[in-house]
């Protein structure tokens, strides 16, 4: 959660489209970003989220919509005047310079005098953990090095806000674990805000204090990753953050939830009689029992081991639930499926299509590919 | 690279040796060496000599007791001093186009990198469109735009002003210079600027850099190696013309290259004097380009660089 309670940035019905398309990026979004909070826009490619982070930036001019910042509107305040940096995708470092008037580069057109300029410089490359590199040129660096100078040199200006467009995307995982930590850590240190972009869910959970869930140019759910994760608003959410078992079925009355041609008792209320949901069930969330009446049972199709825990996929009542387990079993085998009646979330039909479904040949997970 | 394949570069190799290699030391040769008179007793004659014998042997039908042999000598090269004025008068008048064609041609390179990909090819193919008419007809085009009675004249004669002496001058032959030179110095610069990324422009603004030092602290040191390629691809062949100083200069405007087209094929010929005076152009643009690869000396790494 936030620190304080202050708004920094705020958007407000903001619309945009690109020149030549008709349908929008973003469609009518609000937001209210808080001071000293890591915020994180998540979804997949082409959600807007990116043009979101623009749009703070300066990089972008919403159609419809203001943008404030502190309170105040700066829709039109050219990005040079804007007191947020950004980090941008491919890192964007100046070639012709090398570590160190790269990070200098803000604070000498701030006019700056260099004694100051150099302590900043060398404090900053501290805190990345490139200390020692300032004469290296930036095309001798790794990518992950790359990435740090990058962080530094928006870091050095003291913004208000850190802008950070998908940052860890060309790192290879283990160095994108480190990292993600690590700017955890700057974030935590420096206390000021981070927006950070990504369609990773699993990074927008690990490091963020709130995550915004956006599809098809429209905020789908705001929330702390722990509501995000167990929540979910919809479908979409559930099928994005993590891997859910989404199945369609009737509320009969509160408590009470009809799917895969059964009775289930329930802990949500509040929808209209026999009004039709989407049910979601984490597959964490399903422990197999020994086959009985008592459970609803069906046949094992495919074993994967993951690792941590093994995937399993079992056909029951004519869907594919999909099941982590820490104990293995074997295909063919006639199992039963249980779950506990908080394991059970149910949501609102969303009116998007369904994009995933378990389909058996397939391991792709959703939203994965930029 | 494999051993067979290494004799692809076979035929061009044989060509460099035959055409460029071989020129070039004859060219070294013609520039130190001088048919110098020689008498029976192989005693070098002065010209005070050799004028005495001729006059001797003036009234009678013998042939003169005078061989000639080729000597090495350093006459030719110090005579080039009496030229030097051509040749600055030739790098100054080359270096008025280059500029003009910087000034004129990094703008224009720069907001063609940023255009969208069809109306790039549309403004280069523009830009190329006179390259594919002759050279020559081009220029001759210039003589009837810029005579006394001229189109350009005619039309200012038009609006009550002129008319102006715009042939035979210097300025003609600098506009002819900027003229056929120009996508010389826009291509190479268009070449490299294509490859500033916008991401990095943007990174600068976000960095608190408004237009003018993005330009100057960004844009500008990355075209480096393109300013430097367009700068020796126009300053090169505009130093060494003949044709457009012929054409549009009037003769009068005695170009370095004006001046090795006559020692070769015009009334003054001496090709010892023509190689010498061509072999102190080559020193005085190696020198000139040694001076412009300055310009991105440290970017060993910058991609993009033409030549």
């Amino acid at each position: 959660m936030s620190n304080s309670k202050n708004k920094i940035i705020e958007l407000k019905n903001v619309s945009m489209s690109f020149k030549d398309s008709d349908t929008p990026v973003l469609n009518n979004i609000s937001l209210d970003i808080y001071d000293k909070e890591f915020i994180t826009l998540l979804g997949p490619s082409g959600c807007g989220k990116t043009t979101t982070l623009r749009i703070i930036g300066g990089f972008a001019t919403p159609d419809k919509g203001d943008l404030l910042f502190n309170g105040k509107k700066i829709n039109d305040l050219p990005p040079f005047k804007r007191q947020v940096n950004t980090v941008f995708q491919k890192y964007a470092l100046f070639p012709h310079l090398n570590v160190y008037d790269n990070v200098a580069f803000g604070l000498r057109i701030a006019k700056v005098n260099e004694k100051e300029v150099k302590q900043r410089v060398e404090a900053m490359l501290d805190v990345v953990d490139l200390h020692g590199f300032d004469k290296r040129s930036i095309n001798a660096l790794s990518g992950g090095q790359q990435q740090r100078v990058a962080i530094a040199r928006a870091l050095v200006n003291n913004p208000k806000v850190l802008l950070l467009d998908e940052p860890l995307g060309a790192l290879d995982l283990k160095l994108r674990k480190e990292m993600q930590i690590e700017l955890k850590k700057i974030q935590q240190r420096l206390s000021i805000t981070f927006i950070y972009v990504t369609h990773d869910q699993e990074e927008a959970l690990t490091m963020s204090d709130t995550v915004v869930v956006m599809n098809k140019g429209e905020i789908q759910q705001i929330g702390t990753p722990q509501d995000i994760y167990n929540e979910p608003k919809n479908a979409f959410v559930a099928n994005f953050i993590g891997e859910s078992n989404i199945l369609p079925g009737i509320m009969h009355r509160d408590y009470m939830v009809e799917f895969a041609g059964n009775n289930f008792d329930c802990v949500d209320k509040g929808f209209d009689e026999m009004e039709p949901v989407d049910v979601v069930i984490r597959p964490e969330d399903i422990v197999l029992v020994p086959a009985s009446d008592e459970v609803l049972n069906g046949v094992v199709e495919t074993v994967t081991f993951k690792g941590v825990h093994y995937e399993i996929v079992v056909n029951a009542y004519s869907d594919y639930w999909i099941i982590h387990s820490t104990k293995s079993a074997k295909v063919g085998d006639v199992v039963g499926i249980s779950f506990t009646p908080e394991d059970i979330h149910v949501m609102k039909k969303s009116e998007m299509p369904k994009i995933t479904r378990y389909t058996i040949p397939s391991n792709e997970e959703a939203g994965e590919d930029e | 690279m494999n051993r067979k394949s290494r004799w692809a570069a076979g035929p061009y190799i044989l060509w460099m040796i035959i055409f460029v290699i071989v020129p070039l030391v004859l060219i070294g040769v013609f520039a130190f060496t001088t048919d110098a008179p020689f008498d029976e007793n192989s005693k070098r004659l002065t010209q005070e000599e050799l004028a005495a014998i001729e006059e001797e042997y003036a009234e009678t039908d013998e042939e003169l007791p005078v061989t000639y042999k080729t000597v090495f000598t350093w006459d030719n090269i110090l005579s080039v001093s009496q030229y030097l004025p051509v040749l600055f008068n030739s790098a100054w008048l080359a270096l008025i186009a280059t500029a003009i064609c910087l000034i004129i041609g990094y703008p224009l390179a720069y907001f063609m990198s940023r255009f969208r990909a069809s109306s790039q090819r549309l403004v280069q193919m523009l830009i190329m469109l006179p390259m594919w008419m002759n050279f020559l007809l081009r220029t001759y085009a210039w003589m009837t735009l810029l005579e006394k009675n001229g189109w350009i004249n005619r039309i200012f004669g038009l609006i009550g002003v002129g008319p102006f002496e715009m042939i035979n001058t210097q300025g003609a032959v600098v506009l002819g210079m900027v003229y056929n030179y120009l996508p010389f110095m826009i291509l190479p610069l268009y070449s490299v600027m294509t490859k500033i990324e916008n991401h990095t422009i943007e990174a600068a603004q976000d960095l608190g850099a408004g237009s003018i030092r993005v330009f100057t602290k960004v844009v500008i040191p990355l075209s480096m190696p393109g300013i430097a390629s367009g700068i020796t691809m126009v300053f090169v062949p505009a130093v060494s013309t003949f044709i457009i100083s012929r054409m549009l200069g009037g003769g009068t405007n005695m170009l370095i290259g004006d001046l090795i087209d006559l020692q070769f094929l015009g009334n003054a010929y001496n090709p010892n004097l023509g190689a010498a005076i061509s072999l102190v152009l080559m020193v005085f643009i190696l020198l000139c380009m040694s001076i412009t690869n300055q310009l991105d000396n440290g970017d060993e790494e910058m991609e993009g660089k033409m030549l």
